[in-house]
């Protein structure tokens, strides 16, 4: 294990709180949920105060209550699905990267027709074909979802590990007689973490999206709290029109941070595989401290090496 | 020639999933989904009514086998008859035929204007990395990762209803007669501004930050630093790498189709536009099975249509990709 070490950049930063917070909302929000969401208890479309921080529903539901609680659900099924369509794209883009020939031809004729199918309405035909017991499963949602969403993240480990399979060190380990999986596994896996990782988020934003456009049409269990069903229920009941801004925002927010900061943490892993754009990520103060040209010329576009950025305050990234 | 004959394969080969996936699904649920239909109707159809059905199914639950059936059911594809929409009464064919030319028209030119504003503000961008327009990026950043149906209803609220700055709801005015008319043209551009505009602020992100990454890389090169050496003005150095740096982007371009359609389709349903998203959300919420299957198939034949010419425009530009058979 080597550790590699990179500049602090802002975004990265930013991203990483973000993610940060949503996380512990994730895990302690329905504990810190002052009332049950489902409830009827109160006065119907009270405005935010200091007993309802952003109101209550026509129902009477508290709308704080539901965000907390349905952080959980939202970011589970996110989470759910986009590790089960990573684990489904390492399998068959390295698979077919690795071993070429017919099994390489199937398994992109695979992954190609996946990927020009469009996502959202199959997801919509499958999931109107499920039994209702089966919707409100979010189990079974996340894993449909990751069939829909897995086609990206193969062909780009894909590409990788073809570019990998004829390097020097892995011819090395192919001719002192290392078992295949072995090299798949040691040798070829380690170098495509990055990518994993930039797949991982974008299969995770994607599952995000897919989940809350369901539950957001109805195609959910409406009962199971997330921020989809609750942009279900202030559309159904006309909460954008009639102003109740409180009802309808906060859940669309949550979900577009959670997009951003997902996005932003992959801004950094772009900028650690392609050193150009680390070099352009910098804030203009770091460029300074590092002797950099503080606007960067043609030609001579500064690629940033680990010496050089042990200077600006490190952040330790683990890799290799 | 050969990559355009693979990739029509390709097409075709997924055209034809998506045809059996109609075919399966609706035999892999618990139950007789002709029985369950009818039941639902209540006797309100004719008996030529269900016999359509049946056949749009492809007779399923006759006593033929399932080659027979999926025969039946491809026959009948063949011939446009898509079935019945429970629903609405009406062939799904013709029901579609109404409602498609909206969407086409609405999504095709949000996703031009998207790719053509995005392009060229991250050519902009990529040029002049570093500065503060580099701040630019996590606002962008931030509206690509808003679901596309949340910001429209934002833009409807504050800019629609609030502001009255854009008539809402609908492709046009109800005062206007439908024909080739001025009035009539000039009314459906006024509708479809707020929606365009929102599909574009949600998808042009994309674009753009593509582009920039692929322009910090391109301006690496050689061949940029020699045209700055010749002493080129600076807009053509910057003509220079962007026309190496789209390539990537156009390369994307019918992979992005699909997803930009999925999110436009929400739109659509947000604005209450007579295309095929709002009849989508109609059929989901009514089970209409027929309805949502011939929107699915159509969808999908039109975004694959999409593909092939996205990738035409790919061939016409790079002529590496006429030699390799890349797929």
């Amino acid at each position: 294990m080597k550790t590699l070490r990179l500049p602090r950049s802002p975004k990265v930063l930013l991203g990483l709180g973000i993610m940060t917070f949503f996380i512990i909302m994730t895990v302690i929000g329905p504990w810190l949920a002052p009332d049950n969401p489902s409830e009827t208890d109160f006065l119907p479309n009270l405005t935010p105060s200091w007993h309802h921080w952003l109101g209550t529903t026509s129902l009477g539901q508290d709308i704080f209550s539901q965000l907390l609680v349905g952080a959980r659900a939202t970011m589970v099924v996110a989470l759910l699905a986009g590790l089960v369509a990573t684990l489904l794209a390492v399998t068959i883009g390295v698979t077919a990267g690795y071993f070429g020939g017919k099994t390489d031809d199937g398994l992109t004729l695979l992954s190609n027709v996946f990927l020009a199918l469009p996502g959202l309405p199959l997801l919509i035909v499958i999931d109107s074909y499920l039994p209702v017991t089966s919707r409100s499963n979010s189990f079974v949602i996340g894993i449909v979802i990751s069939l829909t969403g897995w086609a990206w993240g193969a062909r780009v480990l894909r590409a990788q590990t073809m570019s990998l399979r004829n390097r020097d060190f892995v011819e090395a380990a192919r001719i002192i007689g290392e078992k295949r999986y072995r090299i798949m596994f040691s040798e070829i896996a380690p170098n495509l973490l990055p990518i994993l990782a930039s797949s991982l988020l974008f299969t995770v934003l994607y599952a995000i999206g897919a989940y809350v456009t369901l539950a957001y049409i109805g195609l959910t269990s409406t009962s199971v709290w997330n921020w989809g069903t609750m942009l279900y229920w202030a559309q159904s009941n006309n909460a954008p029109l009639s102003g109740e801004w409180y009802w309808f925002v906060p859940p669309g927010i949550c979900i577009a941070l959670v997009g951003t900061g997902l996005a932003l943490l992959n801004f950094g892993i772009d900028e650690f595989i392609n050193p150009r754009l680390r070099a352009a990520g910098l804030t203009s103060k770091q460029r300074r401290a590092l002797g950099l040209p503080r606007r960067t010329r043609l030609g001579l576009t500064p690629v940033l090496r680990p010496a050089m950025a042990k200077k600006v305050a490190p952040a330790k990234l683990v890799s290799q | 020639m050969r990559m355009i004959f693979r990739r029509f394969a390709l097409y075709a080969l997924t055209a034809w999933v998506a045809i059996t996936v109609n075919f399966i699904l609706p035999r892999l649920m618990p139950g007789n989904p002709i029985q369950n239909l009818i039941g639902k109707l209540q006797g309100q159809v004719t008996a030529n009514e269900i016999n359509a059905i049946r056949l749009s199914f492809g007779g399923v639950g006759s006593k033929s086998g399932l080659p027979h059936q999926y025969w039946i059911y491809l026959t009948q594809l063949f011939h446009g008859n898509l079935g019945i929409s429970i629903t609405l009464g009406a062939p799904v064919s013709s029901i579609l035929r109404e409602s498609v030319p909206w969407t086409v028209g609405l999504i095709g030119i949000s996703t031009i204007i998207s790719f053509g504003v995005g392009t060229f503000a991250g050519a902009i961008l990529g040029w002049t990395r570093g500065s503060r327009f580099d701040s630019l990026i996590p606002t962008a950043t931030f509206f690509q990762a808003v679901p596309y149906f949340f910001l429209a209803t934002v833009m409807l609220l504050v800019f629609g209803s609030d502001l009255h700055w854009f008539p809402v709801l609908g492709a046009y005015s109800q005062s206007v007669t439908p024909g080739w008319n001025w009035t009539y043209i000039l009314n459906i551009i006024r509708y479809a501004e707020l929606p365009v505009i929102s599909i574009v602020l949600s998808s042009i992100a994309g674009w753009m930050l593509g582009m920039r990454n692929m322009m910090i890389t391109m301006i690496g090169e050689d061949f940029v630093l020699m045209a700055v050496a010749k002493g080129l003005p600076r807009r053509k150095v910057i003509m220079h790498a962007a026309r190496n740096a789209v390539l990537p982007s156009i390369a994307n371009l019918s992979l992005a189709i699909g997803l930009v359609v999925s999110g436009a389709l929400l739109v659509e349903l947000v604005f209450n536009y007579p295309g095929v998203g709002d009849l989508l959300l109609q059929a989901v919420l009514n089970e209409d099975y027929p309805l949502i299957q011939g929107i699915f198939l159509v969808i999908t034949l039109t975004v694959l249509a999409a593909n092939l010419i996205a990738d035409f425009i790919y061939l016409a530009l790079d002529p590496r990709t006429r030699t390799e058979a890349a797929i």
